[in-house]
């Protein structure tokens, strides 16, 4: 069969392809979407019953690809964080630690009225983005698993389950933590299981959450309570591989009874609304980011918790800096697949990818246990960082300096 | 005149591969050539948009123009232009240089017509002058840099234009170009560049106007070693462009 021919083939529909596909389209690419999954299938009701914490640098991405008026209806602002630690009092600070919530740096340089972040339920993106592709005239295959990836010259060519073939001079790897494009590349992984599952459920509230997410590091590990739309909330703890199964498949009553056990007055009486699941929790690290002709973004390169979006903060950073390295290359009459034009985007990327890695799996080990040691340097990092905002503040601007300049898309800008 | 792809001697491709391979190393000893390259491709283009009123969006704005790039060494700038719809001839003294371009464009399946050649016999072949000549980073190596710049500009063609690239003569263009490039940094063979040979910009613009020539610029682009990356500036004390503009 004769190859279709593209500028970008990008395999995986979850949240993060669908994205770069919207933003390339904007810029006059000519893009094609590759997903195992059906359509309906995605964008059925539960079919990801999660919610996504959004940094306020990729709502304004969002912003800039035009996403947004399909999004604020169901989007919760998050006004505050506010992060305690145990049952201990005191130890209180307004300030966001990447455990759930992890996208602290991301905030900064905003416009101060600007929502630390927002939340959204997944449907509702993949809704929208749904809807981006159809506007845009993405040309879309699904499902259509890849089957191979391979290179031929001054092309990647991409065969599909069905036998279709798409050829490109990139092909790019959305596909996730198990990513067929990153297997094709030959680009190993590394990284480890921990012991436990994240746990989700989303719950009515008795009062009003005020938009302020809450962090309570508490004995039997960290919980965070993250303001959805409607006096709804996203419950997200980290438990036992068992203890969580259990919990999933326990009766409503049997949950909602286990919640006023384990966490008490942090939660007022919640009740149960929708879908209960779990996610084992590990670390996953692709070796490069790039192969020949091939660049992976999102959990493909770097899946961390698959909780309360942190991983999908991380991977639409990754889409907004390779959308602008691709564009940019474009613009100039280089070859965007070539090893010249995707190192750009690996060294852009490479720094935030492996801190925020490095610093989930800290605070996974660091919080998810009660030893009465830890508590100690927990709570005393917690009123250290209260007490030391400014300085805090100097240091992730260092930090985000590391980081080069922010993408456009970022600052909510076009490319 | 393109060079069709097929009709490369094997033999060359054989010989020139390994060579062609280093040239478009992002890693390579031409590393600092890449890391310099989007700057001045981001220059050419913007000076021929505004040139031939071209419009921006288009993915291949300059189709049916023709561009002349002199010293082309293994085609950085040749494939890039090619993409943006010049076609495109580059030439080089170097049978080894071009042999290089030649192989790598094969390649990437572009018509580029490359030649073992010298402005000054382009001239003496009386070859149609073309709409854009690229004079990037050569004059500081020839050794009658007025008389060179006097034969590029009988390839230009009425309203066409020539981008001159090169390095200042100050002290820091010493210091950074000749012996941070070449001994410090490595990146340029030790004794590649003779700093006496240097253009002021002034001079540059001098030599460059003439009768139906007029000149835009200088244009300074700087280096920071902390992002390792190049920008726009309006500093000329190292790197600057001129363009040269020949009237309709």
């Amino acid at each position: 069969m004769k190859p279709k021919s593209f500028d970008v083939v990008i395999a995986g529909g979850g949240l993060t392809g669908p994205t770069l596909a919207v933003a390339l389209a904007d810029a006059g690419l000519k893009v094609a979407l590759a997903d195992s999954e059906p359509i309906e299938t995605r964008l059925a009701p539960n079919f990801d019953g999660r919610a996504s914490a959004i940094s306020a640098a990729n709502w304004r991405q969002w912003r800039a690809l035009g996403l947004i008026d399909r999004l604020q209806p169901d989007a919760q602002p998050i006004r505050d964080i506010l992060v305690t630690d145990g049952p201990a009092p005191g130890a209180s600070a307004r300030t966001p630690l990447p455990v759930f919530l992890g996208f602290s740096s991301d905030s900064l340089g905003g416009d101060p009225d600007e929502p630390m972040g927002w939340m959204l339920e997944n449907r509702h993106i993949r809704a929208a983005l749904s809807a981006a592709l159809v506007e845009r005239k993405v040309k879309t295959f699904a499902p259509a698993a890849v089957r191979s990836a391979t290179v031929d010259g001054p092309v990647a060519r991409v065969i599909l389950a069905d036998g279709v073939a798409l050829e490109a001079p990139l092909v790019v790897g959305a596909d996730g933590r198990r990513s067929m494009v990153r297997e094709a590349a030959g680009i190993a992984t590394y990284g480890w299981n921990y012991d436990q599952c994240g746990v989700v459920a989303t719950v009515s509230l008795e009062h009003d959450h005020e938009g302020v997410a809450h962090e309570y590091f508490l004995p039997g590990g960290p919980f965070a309570i993250l303001p959805l739309t409607s006096q709804r909330a996203s419950l997200v703890w980290s438990d036992q591989r068992d203890r969580a199964r259990a919990l999933v498949q326990a009766s409503p009553e049997a949950f909602e009874a286990h919640l006023a056990r384990r966490f008490g007055d942090a939660l007022g009486r919640p009740r149960l609304d929708g879908n209960r699941m779990q996610f084992p929790l590990s670390l996953q690290m692709a070796e490069t980011m790039i192969g020949v002709r091939t660049a992976l973004v999102g959990d493909a390169a770097h899946a961390v918790h698959p909780i309360a979006g942190q991983g999908l903060n991380l991977g639409l950073k990754d889409v907004a800096a390779l959308a602008e390295v691709i564009v940019e290359a474009r613009r100039i009459g280089e070859d965007w697949g070539s090893d010249l034009v995707l190192e750009r985007y690996a060294r852009w990327r490479r720094f935030d990818a492996a801190a925020l890695a490095t610093a989930t799996d800290l605070f996974t080990r660091l919080f998810s246990n009660d030893h009465p040691v830890l508590r100690l340097i927990r709570g005393a990092g917690l009123a250290a960082i209260n007490r030391a905002g400014p300085a805090k503040r100097l240091f992730v601007r260092e930090a985000a300096g590391l980081l080069g300049e922010t993408p456009r898309l970022l600052r909510g800008e076009t490319l | 005149m393109s060079v069709a792809a097929s009709s490369i001697d094997p033999a060359e491709v054989a010989r020139f591969s390994a060579v062609a391979d280093q040239w478009w190393d992002a890693h390579g000893k031409f590393a600092p050539l890449h890391k310099f390259n989007p700057i001045r491709l981001g220059l050419i283009r913007e000076q021929a948009l505004a040139r031939f009123s071209r419009n921006g969006k288009k993915v291949r704005p300059f189709e049916g123009l023709r561009l002349l790039d002199i010293g082309c060494g293994g085609g950085l700038l040749c494939e890039p232009m090619t993409r943006l719809g010049f076609s495109v001839t580059g030439v080089d003294a170097s049978e080894r240089n071009i042999g290089v371009a030649r192989v790598h464009a094969e390649r990437g399946g572009l018509a580029i017509d490359y030649r073992a050649s010298t402005a000054e016999a382009l001239i003496e072949a009386a070859e149609t002058p073309f709409d854009v000549v690229l004079n990037m980073e050569v004059i500081e190596h020839v050794a009658d840099p007025a008389a060179y710049l006097a034969d590029c500009s009988r390839l230009l063609a009425p309203g066409g234009l020539m981008i001159v690239a090169t390095l200042n003569r100050t002290l820091r263009s010493l210091a950074f170009a000749k012996i941070g490039a070449e001994y410090v940094l490595g990146w340029l063979p030790k004794g590649a560049h003779d700093w006496r040979k240097f253009l002021t910009p002034d001079e540059l613009i001098a030599m460059a106007r003439g009768p139906g020539l007029s000149v835009d610029g200088p244009f300074g682009v700087s280096y920071d070693p902390l992002a390792d990356r190049w920008s726009r500036s309006d500093d000329c004390g190292i790197n600057y462009m001129i363009a040269v503009r020949r009237e309709a």
